[in-house]
């Protein structure tokens, strides 16, 4: 109950932003953080509450995003239904992969790898085939008007980012209060243990990584009506992965505001390295992997488990460790 | 109950279950004792589908379960613990048992009062809320086998689940364990602490090598001159005797 009011603070909180902030600047930063937290929280679902470290979310995201943007364009499909279809195509990327993955039992570095290399192969492919644009890319045309999930102001979608983490918010607190959610944590926790008491893991594990893939699908086809461009390394390049899994790993893995959490933390935190190191591509991934292992090192609960006893921290410092030794 | 038909596992070249036949009756407490290495856990591991036996058959209630996924096995109604512990500690004791609980119950609070109700039968009704991490030896041993019984299972095979605890811990986990049998599951334990499988078991075979080499009543056991040469040792096997007889050596 709790955990309801909470969410309900944090919407009423946030929905009245556009109207009295006015800068520019500070609603596109609020969104990007919004979307960011929104893409954080689809990984967090397999990642953190399944354990599932994945290194390649692109490969949901990118996914969405070509769907959405490809329907678009070559079919002439509404860019809600584009948005509905982006979230199937990525969930059955997700299931696709989950049944190659879990089937043959990769978990840890082996799970994380596997996952860079699928969003790999997507990114090169992407760049292959004329349909995606090649490597030139895809321009979404401009047409303005909720119709067609574009926004006249910035605000719009501010409000449609509020309204997809918010109920992802919801979902999360569902999950975590279902027995889906209890198979999910018991799989993260201890494989053998959970198959002792008749967990399946793989199907746990797979329909995880399905409702993980095709919520960031959704993330990429709303990224593509923000931007109205996509590209295969913007779509399948490894920044958006890391982010993806930067985000809730800052905030909190495993819970449900970690990620909402972390997002707005790593996005304050870019600015002001941009701020202080400039403009250098490639420079806040510098920052990143700092931020990563000093997290690992002395916030494996992240932000949100600051005085906090842990929760699903183990996960975190044992996937290290079994890197470390493999 | 359940019946163990010429089973046969080998691990490379070492023979660990070496044509093994037993028969667990319904409703009863059975053990399995041997010394370390004997090829116990190995059986316990068969029986609850974590390794594929090379040869033979083990039946549940008339049907084979060879070849079932410890999932599956578990669904049909056999719950088995750990000798090592494996609770999952990021989660509190409730919710630890509330896993096992989900196995038949779909609704959280159905679940979350299933495990309560476990949790207070087996003694760990104040640390409800405690993360498992932070349970004492004897606290994890009982979560153990809460989780087991959260199944509902009708056979429970419990894997030394008194190793490590002290004599009056003990005591405590016998009566807990007749109470088990009580409400109707069968019951079969591996065990090192001789005083409880005398005092629980109503029948027990023991393994050494890989190989049955007596089975009859806990009594009839200690006498065995074979197991007193393989495990027992003449010391324990006279304590054993005395106790049978109610004569206290001092």
């Amino acid at each position: 109950m709790r955990i309801l009011i909470a969410i309900l603070v944090f919407f009423l909180a946030l929905l009245p932003l556009p109207l009295l902030i006015h800068s520019d600047f500070w609603i596109t930063w609020l969104t990007l953080a919004l979307f960011y937290a929104y893409l954080g929280q689809a990984w967090n679902l397999l990642g953190g509450y399944g354990g599932q470290f994945s290194f390649g979310h692109a490969l949901f995201f990118g996914t969405g995003a070509y769907c959405t943007a490809v329907l678009q364009i070559q079919f002439g499909v509404n860019a809600w239904g584009g948005f509905v279809l982006a979230a199937v195509a990525a969930g059955i990327v997700g299931a696709g992969t989950g049944w190659l993955v879990f089937r043959y039992g990769l978990r840890g570095s082996y799970f994380a790898l596997v996952t860079l290399a699928f969003a790999e192969v997507f990114r090169i492919l992407a760049n292959t085939f004329s349909f995606t644009g090649a490597g030139v890319g895809l321009l979404v045309p401009l047409q303005p008007g909720i119709a067609q999930m574009q926004f006249e102001t910035k605000a719009g979608f501010f409000w449609l980012l509020l309204l997809l983490v918010v109920g992802c918010l919801l979902f999360t607190w569902w999950m975590q209060n279902a027995r889906f959610g209890a198979r999910l944590m018991a799989v993260r926790e201890n494989e053998d243990a959970a198959r002792a008491l008749g967990v399946d893991p793989f199907s746990t594990k797979l329909l995880a990584i399905t409702a993980s893939g095709a919520i960031a699908g959704s993330a990429g086809a709303v990224y593509v009506q923000l931007f109205l461009y996509i590209d295969p390394n913007i779509a399948y390049g490894p920044a958006m992965s890391v982010e993806a899994l930067l985000v809730p790993i800052i905030g909190g893995l495993g819970t449900i505001f970690g990620p909402v959490l972390g997002a707005f933390a790593l996005h304050a935190i870019a600015e002001i390295g941009q701020l202080v190191f400039g403009e250098a591509p490639g420079l806040n991934l510098v920052l990143y992997g700092l931020l990563l292992v000093v997290m690992v090192l002395f916030l494996p609960n992240g932000l949100f488990g600051l005085g906090r006893v842990g929760f699903g921290s183990g996960a975190l410092r044992r996937l290290f460790k079994r890197s470390a030794h493999a | 109950m359940l019946e163990i038909v010429q089973l046969s596992k080998r691990f490379g070249g070492l023979v660990v279950t070496n044509d093994v036949s037993f028969t667990v009756q319904s409703g009863s407490i059975s053990a399995l004792i041997g010394p370390n290495g004997a090829g116990k856990t190995t059986i316990f591991a068969q029986i609850s589908g974590f390794h594929q036996p090379d040869g033979g058959d083990i039946r549940f209630e008339g049907q084979s379960i060879i070849g079932l996924t410890p999932e599956r096995i578990c669904l049909r109604g056999i719950a088995r613990t750990f000798q090592i512990v494996q609770p999952f500690a990021g989660l509190n004791v409730r919710e630890n048992i509330a896993v096992g609980a989900h196995l038949h119950r779909a609704g959280r609070r159905a679940a979350l009062e299933h495990a309560e109700s476990i949790a207070h039968r087996v003694g760990l009704g104040a640390q409800l809320d405690k993360p498992a991490a932070a349970l004492t030896v004897a606290g994890r041993k009982r979560l153990e086998l809460a989780k087991a019984l959260s199944t509902d299972p009708k056979l429970l095979l419990l894997d030394e689940v008194m190793a490590g605890l002290n004599p009056a811990e003990i005591d405590e986990i016998i009566p807990i364990i007749r109470g088990i049998r009580q409400s109707g599951v069968t019951i079969l334990l591996i065990e090192h602490v001789m005083r409880a499988v005398m005092n629980l078991s109503d029948h027990t075979w023991v393994l050494n090598n890989g190989r049955l080499i007596a089975s009859g009543t806990p009594a009839q056991i200690a006498t065995d001159p074979q197991v007193i040469e393989a495990y027992l040792g003449h010391g324990a096997a006279a304590r054993m005797q005395a106790q049978r007889t109610g004569v206290h050596h001092a």
